[in-house]
């Protein structure tokens, strides 16, 4: 644009940009300071003192429900949505490249998925689930609600890399004499890869921090946003902040190994195509 | 494929089978891809659904719901002077936010697309705005607690600055903090489309507008703008039709003061009326799905997909 020098709008609109920045991560950072407050301090400024005291709260079955099962099932089902909407998402995606009946409605079907509301999916599954006489759970109901979810994420991700794909890798493997599945294995797959990490990060945190499908759908043991959530009706106290500072520095080092491979994987095929 | 017929001849029959398994395969292999994906959705979004329309139309009493064909539950709904307020307070929020977080969303995506200069720095910054996306929404809304609330870091911080002197009492628990939290949660739908929509615009119609004389904020108005409305069409998708859906933020944040249609239908969830709030959910499906039909009616954003 203003190729020689910055302008006053870029001043402008980098503070704007600043305070944005500071309007999304503020808040979390007061929650993560006030976690460490002291055994007396309430909920809100000033410091009571510094201690750990929360999160050993935290820890201690009575005070907070079940907080360690909720987390374990949390990231149970947030791997199971990743692998399944890996899986699901790039063979629809493969689906897509060729014409077949039924591709309109498959796509508006999965559009729809992100327009009809959370409560709905949840509601219509647990009332599904209620009138077949099946126990809802979080590994059949809640996985399927989280699915209606995920699944169109990953498919539009998929569609943007399938657009941006050069066909060309494709039929030179095949020319030189690859049966289709060694082309997929050991052309598209790979080309594929970076992406696909970031469907399944996609997957896993949207599932993670999933309430509003899993609240009909979870059946009698909860997820860890549900914990929460119930959490903030009857808890007073800043082991609610712990447990918030908990999850969000877990999401984050979820985010940060995913980076982290992400370059490790492009290292790796720098060093390869150097040799 | 021929090829692969080709270099393996066992047998003539073996290649036979094995010629029509390839001739076959293309055919039904979409199919198979789709099957996972589409068999999802049935299971877990269309017959949901279906059942959500069937239940509508059962009746209930305090111990169970039973099958029948009843329009009490519409009736009841639709006469209740408490569901249009409702809707009007839901569509009040809904509108307040997506003006919001369509101010924030392009203004924070115009600086990103055509500001920053380094590609580098484009995504690293992008990146930071993404980041929360990736984290728990109720975190998210239970951490303006300390800042809004009474003894709040803004109350007192307004009062050690001498502005005010009693406490704002309209910080925390109120439509003003409902829509401070749904612009929080939601800005991030629409930077990234409208972003998304401004990297696609050739550098080359802006460099065109300066010559032809344009000034920068005709460049917007005129050039831009226009170029960036399939984004905000699909920005505004998602903030309306979360915000209509919407009951958790509006419970945390108005402190039950406040009511949506989500969290009405939640409400008789938990009542276990399960009619009426099938009833109660078509009917918001239905207004959610006229609202996207209509801003789909405004702008054509099938180019983007």
């Amino acid at each position: 644009m203003n190729t020689s020098r910055r302008g006053l709008s870029f001043y402008l609109l980098g503070a704007f940009f600043a305070l944005f920045v500071l309007f999304l991560y503020g808040p979390t950072a007061t929650i993560l300071i006030l976690s460490f407050q002291g055994p007396e301090g309430g909920l809100t400024f000033p410091m009571n003192g510094v201690s750990l005291h929360w999160f050993r709260n935290l820890f201690e079955q009575q005070a907070v429900g079940d907080f360690g099962g909720s987390f374990r099932r949390s990231i149970a089902l947030g791997l199971m949505v990743m692998v399944l909407t890996v899986l699901f998402s790039v063979l629809a995606g493969f689906a897509f490249r060729r014409r077949f009946r039924g591709s309109g409605a498959l796509f508006y079907l999965a559009v729809a998925s992100l327009i009809v509301p959370s409560i709905l999916v949840s509601l219509g599954i647990g009332l599904f689930f209620n009138i077949l006489g099946l126990e809802p759970s979080w590994y059949s109901s809640a996985l399927g609600a989280h699915l209606t979810w995920t699944l169109p994420f990953g498919l539009l991700i998929v569609f943007a890399i399938f657009n941006r794909f050069n066909p060309a890798y494709e039929e030179a493997a095949r020319d030189l004499g690859a049966t289709p599945w060694q082309t997929v294995r050991h052309v598209v797959l790979p080309i594929l890869l970076p992406s696909l990490i970031g469907v399944g990060l996609f997957g896993f945190t949207l599932s993670y921090d999933e309430f509003a499908r899993t609240l009909m759908t979870a059946g009698s043991f909860n997820t860890l946003p549900l914990e929460i959530y119930g959490m903030t009706t009857n808890v007073t106290t800043p082991v609610l902040y712990a447990l918030g500072s908990l999850t969000t520095v877990f999401s984050f080092t979820v985010i940060g190994l995913f980076f982290l491979g992400l370059i490790a994987l492009r290292r790796r095929r720098l060093r390869r195509s150097g040799h | 494929m021929t090829l692969t017929a080709e270099t393996s001849r066992p047998s003539a029959t073996a290649a036979a089978g094995r010629a029509r398994r390839v001739r076959l395969l293309p055919r039904v292999a979409p199919y198979l891809q789709a099957a996972p994906l589409t068999v999802t959705l049935l299971l877990f979004l269309l017959v949901p659904i279906l059942t959500i329309v069937a239940v509508s139309f059962w009746d209930y009493d305090s111990v169970r719901i039973y099958p029948d064909f009843v329009l009490t539950n519409y009736t009841e709904l639709l006469t209740s002077p408490v569901t249009w307020k409702t809707y009007l307070n839901t569509l009040k929020y809904a509108a307040l936010t997506w003006a919001i977080t369509l101010g924030i969303g392009f203004t924070v995506a115009y600086f990103l697309a055509f500001h920053v200069r380094s590609t580098t720095w484009q995504m690293v910054l992008f990146l930071v705005c993404t980041i929360p996306f990736w984290t728990s929404n109720i975190i998210r809304m239970i951490s303006w607690i300390p800042f809004l609330g009474r003894n709040g870091l803004l109350n007192s911080g307004l009062i050690s600055a001498g502005i005010i002197d009693q406490p704002l009492e309209f910080l925390l628990f109120s439509d003003f903090s409902v829509v401070l939290a749904f612009v929080h949660l939601y800005a991030l739908f629409m930077v990234v489309p409208i972003f998304n929509s401004m990297m696609r615009i050739d550098r080359a119609l802006i460099e065109a507008a300066r010559d032809g004389g344009a000034s920068a904020a005709q460049t917007l108005w005129n050039v831009i703008l226009p170029l960036t409305k399939p984004g905000i069409a699909i920005g505004s998708i998602f903030v309306v039709t979360l915000v209509m859906g919407d009951f958790i933020t509006v419970r945390l944040m108005s402190g039950g003061q406040s009511a949506s249609i989500g969290l009405m239908i939640a409400n008789e969830i938990s009542l276990l009326q399960y009619p009426a709030a099938a009833a109660n959910a078509v009917v918001l499906l239905a207004v959610v799905l006229i609202m996207v039909v209509a801003m789909l009616r405004v702008v054509d954003i099938r180019k983007e997909l």
